[in-house]
C-alpha cells in the first residue's frame, strides 16, 4: 500500500484494520498526531488530507492511499517553525502541548474552510461568501479540538494573530 | 539569632534573595520546550520505540463486587499474533503496592491485591490482559475473553453508603473533626443565618493524553516510559510490588500529556509491567478512554453541609461545614472539603466534620485541588446567601470577616492580601456595576448576572526533594532533578531560578527533568513542585559556591569570603554589595584545572509549614448570561485576581491560573460522571458524554495578581497549579443567582436546574 505523507512516499503493509491514526503513529513512527480518544471526540488527531482537516482515528488507513496527507511534521521543524506553530509558543498556546499539534493542524483546515465560505453555526447570513473570522467564529470552529490544561485564550489569540497577519 | 531569622524558611534566618529580585524571575519567558511541542517532537510514553514490542488488550470486569468464576481465554490465545492472555490464574506473584501516604515514597492509589485472586472489588477492574503483535489484535482478542462471574450483594448506591458514614482517621494528616466553641448553639440562637445542603458529582481528570506506559525488562531491571506525576515514587512502588531494589527499576517520563492529579501509579503500569515479564517481551500499554474511566479513579461525589450565623454587625458568630465523601475501604482520599473553611474567616465557633462513606466503587483520587475546588463551592455560595440575608454587598461582608490570624490553627499568615487581591479585581472587573437585585439586567431573552467567590489553596512543599547542579568551564549550566513537565513550564521556570541564582543568561542554563536516574522529586501535587524544586536549586547552588570558593583558594578576589557573603552574577561568583571583588566561574575553573564542576543536594526539611498558616487565595469574578427560554448559562466574562507570592514566570503563569478557571467552569456547568447506582458502572466514560469546557464555552479570560512576595519560601513564591479552580464553581452559581434569582447547590449547573 502506497502512501503520501508530508510529500514523501511510503510503501508499508499492515493490518487492514488499522486506522490513519495507528499507521502514523505505530508504523511510521510520526507520533506528533496524537491519540487522545481514539473516538472522533477530542480532536487531538487532526490531520489533513488534500488541505482538509479530519481526525484519523475515524480514518481507515487503507482508503487514504494516494491522498495527499499532512501531519504536524510536515507543517514545521522546531527549527524553522510555521507561522501558527511560532504564534502559538509566542501567544501561550498550550500547556503539556499534547493537544496542540491537532489543534495547529485543525487551524490550518479551519482557515481554508472559511476562505471558500463553508458557515458555521454561529455564522448569521449563511449565503454570506465573505466569512470574517471574529471570536465567536474562531471559538465555535475550533470547539472540535479539545483542550483539558484550558490553554484555550492563547490558541484563539495565536491563531487570531497569524489570519490577520495572512490577511494583511 | 534575630526574629527575622526564627521566621524564614531558611536556616541562615534570611528570605530568598530572588523573592525581590527582578531580572529574569516574573519575566514572561516563552516555553524552553515550546518549539518541540508545537512541532510535535516532544516525545510522550506511547511514543517510545522499541523492537519487538508487543501491544496490551485490557477486559474489564462488568460486576462490582463478587469473584470470577470462569474465564476461557481459547478463543482469544486461539487468534494470530497473540503472544499470551494473562488472568489471576497465570500472573506473576506481586505484592500489593503501597498505599499513598503510608510512606513517603508509596503511590499506590489503592492497595487491593492486583490480578492475585479471583476477587471483583469494582465494575471494571482489569480480569484479563492481551499481549499480541498488533494493537488490532490485542483488541480483537480481548473482546473474545469470556468471563463468568458470581456477584455478591455490593454498596454502589451513595445513600446506602452514607447510612454507614464516619470520620476517617485523618484527613491528609489534619483531624477529620475539628471544633470551636459551640457552633450549633450559636446557629439556633442567631437572628441571621443560612443552614445548606450542597451535592457535587464524580469528576473525571480526563487529560487528553491517555494514560500510557512502554515497559521493558533486562533481567532484573525494569524500565518504564510513563505518563507519571511522581516518578520517584512510582519506582520505588513497582519495586516493592515486583520485589525489586528501587535503583533496579527506571522510570521515565520527560513530557506528560496533562496530569491534574491522574497521572499517578494505577494498576495498568503494574500490569504491563507483569504481561511483560510474563512473555518475555517489552510491552506498550494505551488505555483506551474507556479504560482510563475504569482503571484511573476521579474526583468523589459529595453532600456538603454549610451553616453559617451572622452577628448584627455582620461578623460570623458560627461556621459549620460538615459533609460525607464517597470513598473505597482500601484507598485514603477523603476530598477534603472542609479545609477552605479550616482559614478562611473568622467566626466566634467552628464545627467542621470530614465523613467518609464506603462504596464497592474504583478508588477515587486527587484531582485538581482536591477538596477546595468543591469545599469552596459549597462554602462560598453560604457565604453569598447570608450577605444576601444581611443585606450586604458579597465583597464588603467578606472584608468585615477577614482573620488577621490563622482562625483555627492560631498560627500568624506567612502573607496573605485577599483583601487586595478583592479590591483589584471588583475594580477591573467592574463590580460596582452590579444590581444587588436578581434579574435586574437582561439582553432580550438573556439574563445576565455577576458574581463572586474566594478561592484558596495551601501552600505545601513535600520533602525528599533534590537537584544537581553541574557547571562547566565554558559558563554553562546543567542542573537536573527527577521532575515532571505536565504544562506547568517546569523546565521554563527552573531555569529562570537557576540563571538568576547563578548570574547566567538563560540561554545558558539546562534543565534536566522526568526520569529517576536523576537526583529524586516529591510528587508533582499539591502546587508544591515549584517551591520543591526550588528549595532543592537553592541547596545544590549553596554548595555549588561552597566548591566554587574551595577551587577559588587564595589566589581569588574572593579569597576568604564566606558563601553567605557572594553572589552569582555576571557568569561568576562577586561579593554582595562590591563589584571589585569578583571572579568569572571560566577563570575558577581553569586555574583549577578543571573542565566542570558537580554538586549534587538536598532541600531542607518543610519546617515553614509548622509555624506559618500559608495559604494562596484569589477573588474570582464572573458574569453570566442565562437563557430565560432554554436555562442555558453562558460565561460572558471571568477575571482571577490571585494572592500567592511572588509570580516567577508571567506568561506561563497566566495560563496555569486561566487553565485552573477553564476547569472550573467545566465544573460549575458540564462536569459529571455518571455512576451507574444500580451497577456501580460509569456509564459516559467518553470524551463525547462527559463534557470538558470546548473553545466556545470558554470567554477571554482576565487574570491579575497582587505580586507580593512570601518570605517564607523559595523564591518568595507560593505553588499556582491548583487555586485557579477554587472558587469558581460558586462565583458562577452566585452569578447564575444574580442573574436569574435561583439559587442551585447541585453541580454541574445544567439547563433543567433552571428550568
Amino acid at each position: 500500500m502506497r502512501f503520501s505523507i508530508n510529500g514523501a512516499d511510503h510503501e508499508i503493509d499492515f493490518d487492514i484494520r488499522t486506522s490513519l491514526l495507528d499507521l502514523l503513529r505505530e508504523h511510521l513512527q510520526l507520533t506528533g498526531t496524537k491519540k487522545g480518544c481514539d473516538q472522533g471526540a477530542c480532536g487531538a488527531c487532526t490531520v489533513l488530507v488534500d488541505g482538509e482537516r479530519i481526525n484519523a482515528c475515524l480514518a481507515l488507513a487503507v482508503q487514504y492511499q494516494g491522498r495527499a496527507i499532512t501531519t504536524i511534521e510536515g507543517l514545521g521543524t522546531p527549527g524553522h517553525l510555521h507561522a501558527l506553530q511560532a504564534a502559538f509558543v509566542e501567544h501561550d498556546g498550550f500547556q503539556c502541548g499534547y493537544c496542540t499539534p491537532g489543534q495547529i493542524c485543525s487551524a490550518v483546515g479551519m482557515a481554508a474552510e472559511a476562505r471558500r465560505g463553508v458557515p458555521s453555526v454561529v455564522t448569521a447570513d449563511l449565503a454570506a461568501t465573505q466569512i470574517a473570522l471574529d471570536h465567536d467564529e474562531l471559538r465555535e470552529r475550533m470547539s472540535g479540538n479539545l483542550c483539558r490544561c484550558g490553554a484555550h485564550n492563547g490558541i484563539i489569540d495565536a491563531v487570531r494573530q497569524v489570519l490577520a497577519r495572512e490577511a494583511a | 539569632m534575630s526574629a527575622l531569622a526564627q521566621t524564614s524558611w531558611r536556616p541562615d534566618g534570611a528570605s530568598d534573595p530572588l523573592a525581590t529580585r527582578h531580572g529574569l524571575i516574573g519575566a514572561p519567558v516563552s516555553r524552553i520546550d515550546g518549539p518541540l511541542k508545537v512541532a510535535g517532537q516532544a516525545r510522550f510514553a506511547a511514543e517510545v520505540s522499541m523492537p519487538g514490542l508487543l501491544h496490551a488488550g485490557f477486559v474489564y470486569s462488568s460486576v462490582a463486587r463478587g469473584r470470577i468464576k470462569a474465564i476461557d481465554t481459547a478463543a482469544a490465545e486461539a487468534l494470530p499474533g497473540v503472544a499470551l492472555v494473562m488472568t489471576h490464574r497465570n500472573a506473576p506473584r506481586m505484592k500489593p503496592p503501597a498505599l499513598f501516604g503510608t510512606t513517603p515514597e508509596a503511590a499506590g492509589a489503592s492497595d487491593l491485591p492486583i490480578m492475585q485472586d479471583a476477587e471483583i472489588h469494582w465494575n471494571g477492574q482489569t480480569v484479563a490482559v492481551v499481549l499480541a503483535e498488533t494493537r488490532e489484535q490485542a483488541e480483537e482478542a480481548a473482546a473474545l475473553v469470556a468471563v463468568e462471574y458470581e456477584s455478591l450483594p455490593a454498596v454502589t448506591a451513595f445513600a446506602a453508603a452514607k447510612a454507614h458514614a464516619h470520620p476517617p482517621e485523618s484527613v491528609l494528616g489534619e483531624p477529620a473533626v475539628l471544633e470551636i466553641g459551640d457552633a450549633e448553639a450559636a446557629l439556633a440562637a442567631a437572628a441571621v443565618k443560612v443552614d445548606l445542603t450542597f451535592t457535587t458529582p464524580r469528576q473525571n481528570h480526563n487529560a487528553i493524553e491517555l494514560h500510557a506506559a512502554t515497559i521493558a525488562w533486562e533481567g532484573d531491571r525494569l524500565t518504564i516510559h510513563d505518563a507519571s506525576q511522581l516518578v520517584t515514587m512510582t519506582a520505588a512502588t513497582i519495586a516493592q510490588v515486583f520485589d525489586l531494589d528501587p535503583k533496579q527499576v527506571r522510570v521515565l517520563s520527560p513530557y506528560v500529556g496533562g496530569g491534574f492529579g491522574g497521572k499517578c501509579l494505577w494498576d495498568h503500569q503494574i500490569l504491563g509491567a507483569a504481561a511483560a515479564r510474563l512473555a518475555g517481551r517489552p510491552v506498550r500499554v494505551v488505555l483506551s478512554r474507556e479504560g482510563v474511566f475504569r482503571l484511573v479513579g476521579g474526583r468523589t461525589q459529595t453532600e456538603q453541609r454549610v451553616a453559617l450565623a451572622a452577628t448584627a454587625d455582620g461578623k460570623l458568630d458560627a461556621l459549620i461545614h460538615t459533609g460525607v465523601a464517597a470513598m473505597t475501604a482500601h484507598n485514603a482520599c477523603p476530598e477534603q472539603f472542609t479545609f477552605p473553611a479550616r482559614h478562611l474567616y473568622a467566626a466566634r465557633t467552628f464545627k467542621l466534620v470530614q465523613q467518609v462513606a464506603e462504596m464497592d466503587m474504583l478508588a477515587n483520587t486527587f484531582m485538581r485541588a482536591p477538596g477546595e475546588s468543591i469545599g469552596t463551592f459549597a462554602l462560598e455560595c453560604a457565604i453569598d446567601e447570608l450577605a444576601e440575608k444581611l443585606g450586604a454587598d458579597p465583597v464588603a461582608f467578606r472584608r468585615g470577616i477577614e482573620p488577621e490570624k490563622d482562625p483555627t490553627s492560631s498560627h500568624e499568615f506567612s502573607t496573605r492580601h485577599l483583601n487586595e487581591a478583592y479590591a483589584a479585581g471588583a475594580e477591573r472587573f467592574g463590580w460596582a456595576k452590579r444590581s444587588a437585585t436578581p434579574r435586574a439586567r437582561r439582553d432580550g431573552e438573556w439574563l445576565i448576572g455577576m458574581g463572586c467567590a474566594t478561592g484558596t489553596y495551601p501552600y505545601y512543599r513535600m520533602p525528599g526533594g533534590a537537584a544537581r547542579i553541574t557547571l562547566t568551564a565554558d559558563g554553562r549550566a546543567r542542573v537536573a532533578a527527577a521532575a515532571h513537565e505536565m504544562g506547568m513550564g517546569t523546565a521554563t521556570v527552573q531555569s529562570q531560578v537557576a540563571a538568576e541564582r547563578l548570574g547566567l543568561p538563560l540561554d545558558r542554563v539546562s534543565f534536566a527533568l522526568g526520569d529517576t536516574e536523576l537526583p529524586p522529586s516529591p510528587v508533582a501535587g499539591g502546587s508544591n513542585q515549584t517551591a520543591a524544586i526550588g528549595a532543592a536549586v537553592i541547596a545544590a547552588h549553596t554548595e555549588l559556591v561552597k566548591a566554587l570558593l574551595k577551587l577559588a583558594g587564595n589566589a581569588s578576589p574572593l579569597a576568604g569570603l564566606s558563601t553567605d557573603e557572594v553572589e552569582g552574577r555576571d557568569a561568576g561568583l562577586g561579593k554582595r554589595g562590591d563589584a571589585a571583588r569578583f571572579e568569572s566561574y571560566a577563570s575558577i575553573l581553569r586555574r583549577a584545572g578543571r573542565d566542570e564542576v558537580t554538586v549534587q543536594a538536598e532541600a531542607p526539611m518543610p519546617l515553614e509549614l509548622q509555624k506559618w498558616s500559608m495559604h494562596s487565595t484569589a477573588a474570582q469574578f464572573c458574569e453570566v448570561r442565562v437563557s430565560e427560554s432554554t436555562g442555558e448559562v453562558r460565561v460572558a466574562r471571568f477575571l482571577g485576581s490571585f494572592d500567592c507570592g511572588r509570580i516567577l514566570n508571567a506568561k506561563t503563569a497566566r495560563s496555569q491560573f486561566r487553565g485552573g478557571i477553564v476547569m472550573g467552569l467545566g465544573l460549575a456547568l458540564t462536569e459529571e460522571t455518571l455512576f451507574d447506582e444500580r451497577s456501580g458502572r460509569i456509564v459516559n466514560a467518553t470524551m463525547a458524554e462527559y463534557h470538558v469546557p470546548v473553545h466556545l464555552d470558554v470567554p477571554e479570560i482576565e487574570v491579575i495578581w497582587t505580586d507580593i512576595p512570601d518570605p517564607r519560601t523559595p523564591m518568595g513564591a507560593r505553588g499556582i497549579g491548583e487555586i485557579g479552580i477554587t472558587g469558581v464553581g460558586a462565583a458562577v452559581a452566585n452569578a447564575v443567582y444574580n442573574a436569574t434569582g435561583k439559587r442551585i447547590r447541585d453541580l454541574p449547573i445544567t439547563l433543567d436546574k433552571l428550568l
